[in-house]
């Protein structure tokens, strides 16, 4: 009894702990339940009575007039898929080749060429001039790459990775040479094969940013074909319209006259639930390897 | 014996061959040295392309701040407008105003952040279930996956005029008014930190209990030994080993302080003007001034100004950093 004193907090005290974690846990989770709930919901209890936790009567009509016409939604589900898988593969492969060559110790010029990746967290051109680069310089407006390219190399992920390759033991690379392996042999069936886990976790990273990237979308895209998800959802909140304005349902409504209106209230949170559908069923899984990964990073600071 | 003087003569030849070749050697060899490292800067080749294009040529498009743009001549054609951009920009009042929400913002977001964190995690830390404590950071950590496109729904969800939850069962429940959340400048610089609060601190809670973990158990054997509780445990060892990392990281975010979360301010008012007074920051300005207005004299010189102190304080902080702990400073 007495060793419990000192080894652990007073049972009071921990159960008072356990209950401020159980409302913060609550807090996080309960808002996404409020957008399932008024997305099943009756439309017109929902405009009588507003979002409420418990559909006063339910209703899948919003998700059938989601349904109607779904090329919009797929389309989008089809860009950000494109772009975040693209964008994964060629980021991790262009940050982990440029890592590489950085962690060794006899390459010549490798101060000069990690100041050049440093320097772009101090200093930046800011957005006006980053802008005009895309559209005047590279003329990408309305091209998928305006939604890659930005996102491609993130330097804090070059320096922990940068950090890794230098913990693999140098005699692994001499043995290889010995054997008379070149340079990309060495980094392809040596090193790269070895580095999976740090390789992974900027995977996921990665894939996380371009999941949720909708500023290169609000800069760069105005035609209707390249919305991603993240800029679908965006554009359905400023106008629900939007969503419906090429739609089979939305002329159908049109013809019908207003006896047939656009339940635009159910309609909106539909779509935000479509839209991190992925994101919350992938959580469970994935959520340990961002925690690990972030020890991985917190190792570099 | 023979061997011996067979190695030194092999050796003085091979001297001599490099004496004979003196002037041109040292060039010779560097050339040859680099050029057996071809694969290496090969591979390096893509990521210098792509940074020079997102990153080195936008700076020298900076230029641009101090020119009268015009479409006739091009961006890069246009006239020198010397500082009048600059003075255009510091006449409005919104200068001051995207300049103080930016700084006030961000100030109160590192302390909340940081504090909040940091409490979590030594709660965290004296739990003595085994999966609960994880089941907590885990859910804690879920609204950092969301996009800010969301965080504006969950948001809207809850502050709607008409529909929202708080309207509809909070306010009435305690007999208040509807409020028009996103018409009313006023609440907004409360409404905004929660916001943050609730999206960043499970992730900096995780980071805690990361480094948490990294903490030499022989200090708290000891302290036992001599009988402190956990409370003065938690204070006397935790925080103390706890400290460095956190002046690190709330340096780092102060020479980050002239750049607010674009998603935050963008997003979550709904880009809804009647509270830009509270709501508006330098991103969000620049951002309108060019896309919304296509003024490229004030975005371009609020980019500018962005830009420079920016940097200014980002090297200060790296050098206080740097200064207190090589490890973690960025040079």
């Amino acid at each position: 009894m007495l060793k419990r004193g000192l080894n652990s907090v007073h049972p009071a005290t921990g159960a008072l702990f356990h209950i401020i974690f159980i409302l913060y846990t609550i807090l996080c989770i309960v808002p996404i339940f409020l957008v399932v709930a008024v997305s099943f919901s009756d439309e017109l209890t929902v405009v009588a009575n507003g979002y409420q936790f418990i559909p006063e009567k339910f209703s899948t009509y919003a998700y059938e007039f989601l349904f109607k016409d779904s090329t919009q939604i797929l389309r989008s589900y089809g860009v950000t898929i494109l772009v975040t898988a693209t964008g994964t593969l060629l980021g991790v492969s262009m940050m982990a080749m440029y890592a590489y060559p950085l962690s060794r110790n006899d390459l010549p010029f490798r101060g000069p060429l990690a100041f050049f990746v440093f320097f772009t967290m101090l200093f930046n051109g800011g957005l006006v001039s980053f802008y005009l680069v895309y559209v005047r310089f590279l003329g990408l407006k309305n091209s998928l790459w305006a939604l890659i390219l930005p996102l491609l190399v993130a330097p804090f992920f070059i320096l922990v990775m940068r950090t890794f390759f230098k913990n693999i033991p140098s005699e692994l690379i001499e043995a290889a040479k010995i054997d008379g392996a070149g340079e990309f042999r060495i980094a392809g069936t040596v090193i790269f094969p070895l580095s999976v886990p740090i390789l992974a976790t900027v995977a996921l990273f990665t894939v996380l940013n371009y999941w949720n990237d909708w500023f290169m979308s609000l800069l760069f895209i105005s035609d209707d074909k390249k919305v991603s998800l993240q800029y679908l959802m965006y554009k359905t909140m400023l106008n629900i319209q939007y969503l419906t304005s090429n739609t089979q349902a939305a002329q159908g409504i049109a013809q019908g006259g207003s006896a047939v209106e656009l339940p635009s209230e159910t309609v909106r949170m539909a779509m935000c639930v479509v839209g991190i559908g992925p994101i919350v069923f992938a959580y469970p899984f994935f959520q340990r390897y961002f925690v690990k990964g972030l020890l991985i990073g917190a190792i570099k600071g | 014996m023979l061997a011996r003087i067979r190695a030194g003569g092999i050796y003085s030849t091979h001297l001599d061959a490099k004496r004979v070749n003196g002037l041109a050697y040292g060039q010779s060899t560097k050339w040859r040295k680099l050029l057996k490292f071809w694969p290496l800067y090969l591979m390096m080749l893509p990521t210098i392309v792509l940074l020079l294009i997102n990153n080195y040529l936008p700076i020298a498009g900076l230029i641009i701040a101090f020119k009268n743009v015009n479409y006739v001549d091009g961006v890069f054609g246009s006239p020198w407008n010397g500082l009048n951009n600059f003075k255009f920009l510091f006449s409005t009042r919104d200068a001051w105003i995207i300049t103080r929400n930016t700084l006030l913002y961000n100030a109160v977001f590192i302390a909340s952040n940081i504090i909040v964190a940091l409490i979590f995690a030594l709660m965290l830390n004296e739990l003595r279930s085994r999966w609960l404590p994880k089941f907590y950071q885990a859910s804690m950590f879920f609204p950092f996956f969301l996009s800010m496109v969301v965080v504006s729904y969950l948001v809207f969800a809850f502050l709607s005029k008409g529909n929202g939850f708080v309207n509809n069962n909070l306010l009435p429940f305690f007999g208040m008014e509807p409020i028009s959340w996103y018409q009313e400048p006023k609440y907004w610089p409360f409404i905004l930190p929660l916001i943050n609060i609730w999206k960043n601190a499970g992730y900096y809670t995780v980071f805690f209990v990361a480094s948490m973990v990294t903490i030499s158990h022989e200090y708290y054997e000891a302290a036992v030994i001599d009988g402190a509780s956990k409370w003065q445990q938690a204070i006397r060892i935790t925080l103390p080993q706890l400290m460095p990392l956190v002046t690190v990281l709330t340096l780092l975010q102060i020479g980050r302080i002239f750049y607010a979360d674009f998603g935050l301010f963008y997003q979550v008012p709904l880009n809804s003007g009647a509270i830009y007074s509270t709501t508006n920051v330098i991103d969000t300005y620049v951002y309108r001034a060019l896309l919304t207005l296509g003024d490229f004299g004030m975005s371009s010189a609020a980019a500018f100004y962005q830009s420079v102190v920016g940097f200014v304080l980002v090297f200060l902080s790296n050098y206080i950093v740097r200064k207190l702990d090589r490890e973690n400073a960025l040079f």
